[in-house]
């Protein structure tokens, strides 16, 4: 009787909190839509009642999206490598190496031939990654650490003996800068574009934010974007509905079990972080023709935030996606002297806060509320007793969303379960 | 036993000199490769790099290296990678050099405050990191990068003038306040420039870190934290409180990192306040493999390499090359010591091998046991042994 007695609950206490998790986790397509739209509406409202027009500007969007595409290249740089279990810090160094190649050919050729010299110089410093952490069985942190000192090093040598010289130094080229070069292709759908911008300029409510966003995103849109939007696809189908996918992601999950299977687990970890490199090299050669040269320190960190919005985006490119989106609006904010932008954001923020301390009151919870409460309170004080923030929030607010969204999600996220571990072949036996 | 001692010893010391070397070796490549001749480039650098006023520079460089290196590698050691060391020392140095602006005291008051100062901010700027990875499961790696980029924000916004800072209209600079003539160190002149007082305390920082990590408890469950977190967790460590205590040890050492620059040479936090630092005691950590003599030569070697690059412009060279050298030598270094780790190892399997045939092999050996009995124990023992070398090893 009392075996019984004391075997029954253990059991049942853990379906019941694992319940509200999995219901939490696995949204359907029409909840995600009500999710966006509630969104868009809360967004509206805010816009509205703050006259912030640039929160859902076109230009803002824009802005956004081109902020969005180098952190997102990095973040799928660092999907592939980790999802074969080798963690990349080295990232930045490899974004490093793209806009360095990429502007060094773009200045002499034109911009296609510049995008495949970034991917290649990106592609070599994954491969140095991938000698240093496969082959010799390095901590990955500390190899990637070394990577980007590395990268750094070489770039500043070869910048000085390539760009102040000759041809190149006639040019515009400094040892911190290349000459200028041309800009990829860009295109615009037409009409629809310009019918969209007078939309938006009637600032009607919600009709006007839609046209803002859409207009954003189909108005004098980069090539290297689109190839981007086509990777993330690719990316998806490639790592999860392909065998050499399952071969690789098994790689990061449990090398030992994909060796027994025959899978020769350091050529796929091998082709994971080449591949890695090569998609930093691009979003690298995405920024150096954005802004149509290489400068040093261009990169700015994204490399690492690239990673960030990966983690946020739970090791999935969708996911990862929205991340970069978060970050490139950030980016977008703080390049567009974002301030009115950001003010009426904290309302935004106030507002979510609200919601949230709702919602996690009728969930039982009492602390938690109490806390968001007590935020969403001193938000909403700040932005009544000001008419802006300073530059330095605007500039701050890429990282402060970064820390708070990983201190709110992290614990709800599951990396690749040999992410970052060594694996040595035959290890298991 | 003590001739095995001695070729340990060889092969700590096998690892730097072979990533040198290695070093060494690739940046001639670079160097031929790019038209010029290599052998003249490193007999400028050791010639320049020996000069005394040079030796001076490297040492006060050195101290600042140091006491990085030692920063990040108290994170290191517990498999912690504090990368914020870097903008721990610049809130730290910027808030320190705002307080003891602002106040006049003697100065057995006014350093002890002004290092405190820097050492407790430090430390808060590192403890978010720690309290988010205990708390919320974040990376301190992640969490860490955006203090960086953040605390360089933060310093923009008081460092501005009607905040923190002060205008000097000629040199068209923000800086804080001057430090009182009773908050400036003292220094140990020489024949050339004056060396840093802060030495003193870089080298009790170092003799401290030893202590701490080779002598004490805590040391002793914070390296047993970084082998393993569950099995130090099982023999009773509170590993949540390890990881913010390390976190605000890191952060408190990083704090005096800007201190000898501070103290003893600028007296203000400008717009022109070195950075960057905290990623040098990255490499200088990896170099000198956490250990404070390493992190002392490591630091040195550093600052010699900066040193070197002047000369190096001199004689016509691009001094860039030296960032090269030193991204290579990190690399290589790297490397280099997973490979001697991963020798030894093999060695020392070797080795415990044949002395437990030797044994076997001896007719007194295992005359009485059972063969059963005697098998699984002997594996144990050279599982165990093996093991406790390697822990050694890494202490050494």
């Amino acid at each position: 009787m009392s075996a019984t007695a004391t075997q029954t609950p253990p059991p049942a206490a853990p379906r019941a909190k694992e319940r509200p998790a999995s219901g939490r986790i696995r949204l359907s397509t029409p909840m995600l839509l009500l999710i966006v739209a509630g969104a868009l509406l809360v967004v509206s409202a805010v816009r509205a009642i703050t006259g912030a027009e640039d929160v859902t500007s076109s230009g803002q969007i824009a802005g956004a999206l081109a902020g969005a595409v180098p952190i997102g290249l990095a973040g799928l740089a660092g999907l592939w490598s980790e999802r074969a279990g080798v963690v990349n810090i080295g990232l930045e160094g490899m974004m490093i190496l793209g806009t360095f190649f990429g502007a060094w050919a773009g200045w002499q050729t034109n911009p296609w031939l510049a995008v495949l010299a970034g991917v290649l110089g990106g592609a070599l410093g994954g491969l140095v990654h991938a000698v240093v952490t496969v082959t010799f069985g390095v901590d990955h942190i500390i190899a990637g650490v070394a990577m980007n000192i590395l990268a750094t090093g070489v770039t500043q040598y070869l910048a000085k003996r390539w760009f102040n010289v000759g041809e190149a130094a006639q040019k515009g080229g400094t040892p911190k800068q290349s000459p200028p070069m041309n800009d990829a292709k860009h295109f615009t759908v037409p009409g629809l574009s310009h019918w969209l911008d007078t939309v938006e300029n009637h600032h009607w409510f919600l009709v006007s934010d839609l046209a803002g966003i859409i207009g954003g995103l189909v108005t004098d849109i980069s090539s290297l974007t689109l190839l981007a939007i086509v990777l993330f696809a690719g990316t998806f189908f490639v790592l999860w509905r392909t065998p050499f996918g399952l071969r690789l992601r098994s790689c990061g999950e449990n090398p030992i079990a994909a060796e027994s299977l025959g899978v020769n687990v350091y050529t796929y970890k091998y082709a994971a972080v080449v591949i890695s490199g090569a998609l930093a090299g691009l979003g690298g050669v995405f920024l150096a023709i954005g802004t149509h040269f290489y400068l040093e320190g261009q990169t700015g960190g994204r490399g690492y935030i690239g990673l960030a919005a990966m983690i946020f985006g739970n090791w999935r490119p969708g996911g990862l996606a929205m991340g970069a989106g978060l970050f490139g609006y950030a980016d977008s904010l703080q390049l567009r002297n974002g301030g009115p932008s950001v003010h009426a954001l904290l309302l935004l923020i106030a507002l979510l806060l609200v919601a949230m301390a709702a919602w996690k009151f009728y969930r039982g919870a009492r602390v938690a509320p109490a806390v968001a409460l007590g935020f969403a309170v001193l938000l909403a004080v700040w932005y009544m007793l000001t008419d802006s923030v300073p530059d330095e929030v605007v500039q701050g607010t890429p990282y402060v969303v970064t820390l708070l969204v990983m201190g709110l999600s992290a614990q709800r996220l599951r990396m690749p379960k040999a992410d970052g571990l060594p694996y040595r072949k035959g290890q298991g036996h | 036993m003590k001739k095995f001692d001695k070729d340990r010893v060889l092969l700590a010391v096998a690892a730097p000199v072979l990533a040198v070397v290695g070093a060494l070796v690739v940046t001639a490549l670079v160097l031929l490769a790019t038209g010029k001749d290599p052998f003249h480039a490193f007999n400028v650098m050791v010639n320049y790099g020996d000069k005394s006023d040079s030796q001076v520079y490297i040492l006060n460089k050195g101290i600042t290296y140091y006491l990085s290196g030692l920063a990040v590698a108290v994170g290191f050691r517990m498999n912690l990678f504090n990368i914020g060391v870097d903008g721990q020392y610049r809130m730290a140095a910027f808030f320190a050099a705002a307080v003891g602006g602002a106040v006049a005291m003697p100065s057995v008051l006014e350093i002890p405050l002004i290092i405190v100062t820097a050492m407790v901010v430090g430390a808060a700027w590192a403890a978010i990191a720690g309290v988010l990875k205990v708390t919320r499961g974040v990376s301190e790696v992640i969490s860490t990068i955006m203090l960086n980029s953040l605390a360089g924000i933060v310093i923009g916004y008081f460092l501005q003038g009607g905040r923190l800072g002060v205008l000097d209209k000629d040199a068209n600079m923000v800086s804080t306040k001057p430090l009182p003539h009773s908050g400036q160190l003292f220094n140990f002149q020489t024949a050339t420039d004056p060396v840093d007082g802060f030495i003193v305390f870089a080298v009790l920082a170092g003799v401290l870190y030893w202590f701490l990590l080779s002598r004490t408890r805590f040391g002793f469950d914070l390296r047993a934290v970084g082998r393993s977190e569950s099995a130090a967790e099982a023999s009773g460590v509170d590993v949540k409180k390890m990881i913010i205590t390390s976190m605000l040890i890191s952060g408190g050492m990083a704090g005096l990192v800007g201190m000898s620059t501070l103290l003893n040479e600028s007296h203000d936090y400008g717009t022109d306040f070195p950075t960057g630092i905290g990623f040098t005691g990255i490499a200088v950590a990896l170099l000198g493999r956490n250990n404070p003599v390493g992190i002392g030569i490591g630091a040195l070697l550093w600052a010699f390499l900066e040193r070197a690059s002047d000369g190096l412009e001199f004689e016509g060279f691009d001094k860039e090359i030296v960032g090269v050298i030193q991204g290579v030598i990190v690399l290589a270094v790297v490397i280099a010591y997973e490979l001697v780790r991963r020798y030894g190892l093999a060695r020392q399997q070797r080795q415990v091998g044949a002395e437990l045939a030797a044994a076997a092999a001896s007719p007194g050996g295992s005359a009485d046991g059972s063969p059963g009995e005697g098998g699984p124990a002997i594996g144990k023992q050279a599982g165990a042994a093996s093991g406790a070398a390697e822990a050694t090893k890494e202490d050494a």
